[in-house]
């Protein structure tokens, strides 16, 4: 892509966001509440995050993942263990990634 | 119960402003190690350093940013990193609209920057001051000193980022640690069994999906995630709730 085509993008990106962000807080009055848009937005993080986490987990070079050697499942399944236990962002890093080293270290 | 009085004298807009900022620091820890791996990244992903730098003033959203990256550096086009980009914040929207009755009495300019400083970070932390504090009229520099303080260090980290970048071996597998934040939110978005179900079937279509063309496996595993915690919470499972 061009540095211009670029350029474009991020700024498309940009407004989209600002618009999503501006929404209720500029237009409010112009938008439905209704609770059928309630119930759907409520599932958009978990679907999200889950769809960006899982093909991080099990997929290596395109294809499905599930042997003991993939080190980076068992650090994420432990960094999900952790991030249920400590409610905590920089925990689940610090811990994912202490166990992702351990095992490479271990087995390297 | 403490009766307030007219007289009480009510925290004015510097109060207020330096109170969010105390309220995001503390979040600031998370945010920075996490700006610091995105203009690492950015890098590794092909975009040049001033789209990197740039990216995080123009868009400003952690999880979009490292995914924008990502499907740039997959050679995606355009109209699709931006749609994604979209899904990826769309939960925004529910921030707007909580925060929105306390800031409907502002003029344009301050709902115009008080949106665009509006991230999962900032909403937090400004949260339990709309919701348990004072209603004064200076209250919303609240929440621009919880969005000013996360601007301020996300921008910080992420030219830090693009400045260190070069220099962190590939072996480190510090790429890791973005889907390791984007596991410690997913955690903690979830609050029902629907939503577990929500992000089971979301996971599980973003692995089958895989071979669609220009990632377009993030938007249709989005999409039938939310079809499925939709259809949950109407057959009555999602009553697992609090």
């Amino acid at each position: 892509m061009s540095d211009v085509g670029l350029l474009l993008t991020l700024i498309a990106a940009g407004v989209l966001t600002f618009l999503i962000r501006f929404s209720f807080i500029g237009a409010g009055r112009y938008l439905p509440r209704s609770q059928g848009l309630q119930t759907v937005l409520r599932y958009v993080p978990a679907a999200v995050l889950a769809a960006l986490v899982a093909p991080e987990l099990l997929v290596r070079d395109g294809s499905l993942t599930l042997d003991a050697g993939n080190l980076r499942l068992w650090a994420g399944l432990c960094a999900i263990v952790i991030a249920l236990w400590s409610r905590s962002v920089i925990a689940t890093i610090a811990g994912g990634m202490g166990v992702l080293w351990g095992l490479q270290w271990l087995l390297g | 119960m403490r009766v307030v009085e007219p007289a009480v004298v009510m925290p004015g807009p510097g109060a207020e402003f330096f109170g969010g900022v105390r309220a995001e620091l503390p979040l600031l820890l998370g945010v920075v190690p996490f700006g610091l791996m995105y203009g690492v990244l950015g890098l590794t992903a092909g975009l040049p350093a001033w789209a990197v730098i740039s990216m995080s003033f123009i868009v400003f959203g952690g999880a979009s940013q490292v995914v924008f990256a990502q499907l740039h550096g997959a050679l995606v086009p355009p109209a699709v990193v931006c749609t994604t980009v979209g899904v990826v914040n769309l939960r925004h929207v529910l921030y707007s609209a909580s925060v929105a009755g306390w800031l409907s009495h502002l003029p344009l300019r301050w709902k115009c920057l008080l949106a665009y400083l509006l991230t999962d970070e900032a909403y937090a932390a400004a949260l339990r001051r709309f919701r348990d504090g004072p209603p004064t009229a200076s209250r919303h520099w609240f929440l621009f000193g919880t969005g000013i303080t996360l601007w301020l260090g996300w921008q910080l980290a992420t030219v830090a980022g693009v400045l260190i970048g070069a220099w962190i071996p590939a072996q480190w597998s510090l790429d890791f640690s973005i889907a390791l934040t984007f596991i410690a939110l997913l955690v903690l978005a979830i609050h029902s069994r629907s939503e577990v179900l929500a992000a089971v079937v979301a996971g599980i279509v973003a692995v089958i999906a895989q071979p669609l063309p220009h990632k377009l496996w993030i938007l249709l595993a989005a999409a039938v995630g939310i079809a499925a915690g939709v259809a949950a919470s109407r057959l009555g499972a999602g009553s697992g709730r609090e």
